[in-house]
């Protein structure tokens, strides 16, 4: 079961870095032509540059997820003895090393874990989650990430992450090339061209990140980051009065969470009515409620 | 022609084998890395327990003999040969319950509460015993693991043949077992 889980999300890893690559090439060859009449030099330049971007996210993931979140690291237990303690006494019980520990100052109760592999791990907490869960609540929440941590989720997640946004940049990109382009539209047939692909970029690329991390974070895997918190803790009701508390309480600030990265979190961080369709990543509270009570 | 098969065969025989026995190999250590990780932490409880015995002395009123008895305790699971896992957590669950009473008693002084040092003993053991609580729990899981290995075919053949001996589960206290009961009334916000 658990290694099932871990070879299928290695092959989703797969997948995405492809699918990655075959985007970037279609975009390069895409500004070549138009640009420069010649998609072989685009898409070049563009696969260098898909390159030395997913190498960069491979080996810093860590820092930048935890940086786009405002995350401040730990480094040892006086900062935070209950949550360093727990963290030590999860990562134990599920047999993987002491991840780095990290917090993020915002009120909301909150949690996630990133990095590349079990070795190369971190979790980030709210100082809401500190402040509002009891201890047998937070390590239910602790247990969930360190699943998260041992099936490899994170590093699915995390690339799911660095793709989508660099997709949002690239998307960025072609909406101030599409203004650009608007503004010298009367006397350029050129920028009218050029207009146009950045606007046909911008519709094409929107949908295809969504689609990528819909694809990576299919909400079975919080049904079973949850089923596999009550196997380390066995105790279902720390981690459904955990639920319950995060459900019932204020999103995160906008400030302090990327939009790309909201599908790491335990529960969904952003305002419920924006995004919602595009980014649905997580399954109803109810329904992960239910699940752990028949546990 | 016969030759070839006869040999291809004997070879991917071969190779089973080795796979099987090395899997055995690597579960049975996993069983016994697990293990350490309890002996770490009971040693650490082992040298924290004089300090605490020497702070809560002189300032709070014991009945006769109990931190008599958590320091015996203490001494004879450092004496207990740390292969003898089911006489080591026995003594382990009886230095727990005995570390539970003296918490209990020092509850009732104040001046006790309020020192430095007491609060972060306390906190160093309450840290020790729920890891010693989690390892026992990983020692389960990998025994499990492996003595499930040794009961699954073929691998029970092989275990037979290299005479493989089945680890024993370490018994949880019976407290420990009770099914936490929770109010559904106190769930704040």
């Amino acid at each position: 079961m658990l290694f099932e889980q871990i070879a299928k999300n290695k092959r989703k890893t797969i997948v995405l870095f492809v699918g990655f690559f075959l985007f970037m090439g279609i975009v390069g060859a895409a500004l070549g032509y138009y640009l420069l009449s010649a998609w072989i030099p685009g898409v070049v330049i563009a696969l260098i540059t898909g390159i030395v971007y997913a190498g960069y996210m491979f080996s810093q993931s860590t820092d930048v997820v935890m940086s786009m979140n405002h995350a401040q690291e730990i480094t040892n237990s006086d900062q935070a003895p209950d949550l360093w303690h727990i963290v030590e006494d999860m990562a134990l019980v599920a047999n993987v090393p002491m991840p780095r520990v990290f917090i993020i100052d915002d009120p909301s109760p909150n949690a996630f874990a990133t990095g590349n592999d079990p070795e190369h791990a971190a979790v980030a907490a709210t100082t809401g989650i500190l402040s509002v869960l009891t201890r047998e609540e937070l390590e239910g929440v602790m247990a969930h990430e360190m699943t998260h941590v041992r099936n490899y989720d994170i590093r699915l997640q995390t690339i799911a992450v660095a793709m989508t946004s660099a997709i949002a940049m690239l998307a960025n990109f072609g909406t101030h090339f599409w203004y650009f382009g608007g503004n010298r539209r009367s006397n350029d047939k050129e920028g009218n061209i050029v207009a146009m692909v950045a606007s046909i970029l911008v519709l094409v690329l929107a949908p295809v990140a969504a689609t990528m991390v819909q694809l990576a974070i299919s909400r079975n895997r919080e049904f079973l980051a949850d089923a596999g918190a009550v196997e380390l803790t066995r105790n279902p009701q720390g981690l459904i009065q955990a639920l319950n508390k995060i459900s019932n309480s204020e999103p995160m600030s906008d400030e302090n969470v990327s939009p790309e990265s909201a599908a790491l979190y335990i529960s969904n961080p952003l305002q419920t009515k924006k995004l919602t369709n595009l980014f649905s990543t997580h399954p109803p509270m109810t329904e992960r409620i239910a699940a752990l009570k028949r546990m | 022609m016969i030759g070839w098969i006869i040999f291809g065969i004997v070879v991917v025989l071969i190779l089973l084998w080795v796979g099987i026995y090395n899997g055995l190999v690597q579960a049975r250590m996993r069983t016994q890395e697990s293990w350490s990780q309890i002996d770490v932490q009971l040693k650490r409880r082992n040298d924290l327990i004089p300090n605490l015995v020497e702070t809560v002395k002189g300032s709070a009123k014991f009945e006769q003999g109990t931190l008599e008895k958590v320091v015996s305790l203490r001494n004879a699971i450092t004496q207990t040969p740390t292969s003898d896992h089911q006489k080591t957590m026995a003594l382990s669950d009886q230095l727990t319950n005995g570390l539970k009473s003296i918490f209990a008693v020092a509850e009732a002084y104040p001046d006790l509460k309020a020192s430095n040092q007491y609060n972060k003993l306390m906190e160093e053991l309450s840290n020790t015993e729920n890891k010693i609580a989690y390892s026992r729990q990983l020692f389960n899981t990998t025994t499990a693991n492996y003595n499930t290995k040794l009961q699954s075919f073929p691998t029970n053949l092989i275990a037979k043949l290299h005479s493989f001996k089945p680890s024993e589960f370490l018994e949880t206290p019976a407290e420990e077992r009770e099914v936490v009961k929770v109010s559904f009334n106190d769930q704040g916000l």
